[in-house]
């Protein structure tokens, strides 16, 4: 899919992290702007993080104007993804349900429809009974402990096969002239005239990175690393707002099809949708404590199991195949940190908690972007990492995850 | 299953705390800048390793401490360290 080519000692741009962020911004970066002497470095293999973890889940039906918009271009390069990087990514548009079980729930799913409405996003409400005839399966009635009220109805969400993705970037990239190393773990990231007692940090400029496999000279860094945002960030002496938690995901045996839609239910914190395969892929909401280790929990699939039932209690015979979990970098108002450090040359497209692989096209176009003209792209310029001093979050919270 | 040491009830099931986040001192809110005071509040450490913490035991004696625990091990440094040693953090 790509080749394999010695490590060279320079590169024009060097990205750190080779899941779909990084290599999406790779693939812009030769793409859209010409920039060609580019190296991707991944500790393991290409897609071994969230990239091949999460449970493929697209959409733009967020709750703020940027998340909207951010997200909607998102889901545009999505639906011309296989042919524009000639590779079947099996993008299944199968519409997203997202349930309200209280009056509250229903009231952030009114407001989220207002705001997708007036950015054009097809998204609307509708009541248990327009839920019964998208999915049968789903209990609708009013005896279940959590009853469906309702539902935010967003017919462009869908699916797409994350591997598939991952490959397509690197494998376009590398017709383009990218490089991508794996086995080669970033160990620290030089740079001078920065604040910091050692000339790192803010005010500083970036002239290399070294990695297990040498040490190599560049103008440019970018952080494209899911898990370890923090830990590549304090090599550059640049502190993030994150918090790094495990996110805990599983599948069934494959079954006939019967769940037609992605289903998400933010109270009974889980999300699920039917594979191509007839697997189901359940998604649950984040650990709540901090932790870099991705070992799995009984208490993780004994709740799942209990919710799950409680919305399709026709699936209680069927068996888990599997658990698994990957790494999320979960910043406070859910939105992520893009663009510039104050380290000049040290780029961050971090902060992508429990929704980065929706993101992953769009913020590789416009991570490209601001590394081709050294300009914050106005569509990511709300996340950028000063907002957080500035007091000007972007509050998502209602709209990016479960289990709140 | 992670077991919580509370100093007061033993250990016991982390679903039967509230995990309040990175222990840190807290500027004086009557003289800290907006700048401090959301510095305070947003910016994270966050390392692989060593982590000093505060937990909340909302199931058992309702007190505040901190703890340290190795987030990359997932481990709680044994014995806990005492109340006493809890950096300023607000009980």
């Amino acid at each position: 899919m790509w080749r394999d080519v010695p490590l060279r000692n320079s590169y024009d741009v060097v990205i750190v992290g080779g899941g779909v962020h990084g290599l999406a911004t790779a693939y812009y970066l030769a793409a859209n702007h010409g920039i060609t002497d580019v190296a991707v470095l991944d500790k393991a293999y290409l897609g071994s993080g969230g990239s091949g973890r999460n449970t493929a889940i697209v959409r733009s039906n967020y709750l703020t104007p940027e998340g909207v918009a951010f997200y909607d271009r998102s889901l545009q390069l999505y639906n011309t993804m296989s042919a524009d990087l000639n590779i079947n990514v099996m993008f299944s548009e199968r519409g997203h349900l997202t349930l309200a079980h209280t009056d509250s729930a229903l009231r952030t799913m009114r407001w989220r429809a207002e705001v997708n409405k007036l950015q054009g996003i097809d998204s609307s409400v509708i009541g248990p009974d327009e839920i019964k005839k998208l999915a049968p399966s789903l209990d609708t009635s009013s005896h279940p402990r959590f009853p469906i009220l309702g539902a935010l109805y967003h017919p462009p969400g869908g699916i797409v096969r994350h591997d598939a993705v991952v490959w397509g970037y690197a494998r376009a990239a590398d017709h383009l002239g990218v490089e991508m190393h794996q086995q080669t773990e970033v160990t620290d990231i030089e740079v001078t005239g920065g604040d910091g007692p050692d000339g790192k940090g803010p005010g500083g400029r970036v002239t290399g990175v070294v990695t297990s496999r040498g040490r190599i000279s560049t103008p440019t860094v970018v952080n494209c690393t899911a898990g370890w945002a923090s830990l590549i960030s304090d090599m550059a002496g640049v502190k993030l707002p994150i918090s790094t938690r495990p996110l805990q995901a599983a599948v069934t045996e494959p079954v006939k099809v019967f769940l037609p839609t992605v289903v998400v239910s933010g109270s009974l914190h889980v999300y699920v949708s039917q594979t191509d395969r007839g697997e189901l892929v359940f998604g649950a909401s984040v650990d709540p404590y901090n932790n870099y280790g991705i070992t799995g929990s009984l208490e993780f699939t004994e709740e799942l199991a209990g919710h799950v039932l409680e919305l399709m209690p026709g699936i209680s015979k069927m068996r888990l195949l599997r658990q698994w979990s990957g790494l999320c970098d979960m910043t406070p108002d859910y939105s992520p940190v893009m663009g510039f450090t104050g380290v000049d040359g040290f780029l961050c497209d971090v902060g992508w908690g429990t929704y980065g692989f929706k993101a992953a096209p769009v913020s590789g176009e416009q991570m490209a972007e601001a590394v081709a003209t050294g300009t914050t792209p106005e569509m990511i310029a709300p996340f950028s990492l000063d907002r957080f001093h500035a007091g000007t979050l972007v509050g998502e919270k209602g709209a990016a995850a479960v289990g709140h | 299953m992670l077991l919580v040491p509370c100093p007061n009830c033993g250990p016991r099931n982390a679903a039967d705390f509230s995990y309040v986040g990175e222990a840190k001192a807290r500027p004086d809110p009557n003289a800290a800048t907006p700048e401090e005071w959301r510095d305070y509040l947003y910016m994270k450490d966050n390392p692989a390793g060593r982590l000093r913490e505060t937990w909340y035991c909302r199931s058992g004696c309702r007190q505040y401490f901190v703890l340290e625990r190795d987030t990359a091990a997932n481990r709680f440094a044994d014995p806990p360290l005492p109340a006493a040693e809890a950096d300023g953090e607000e009980a």
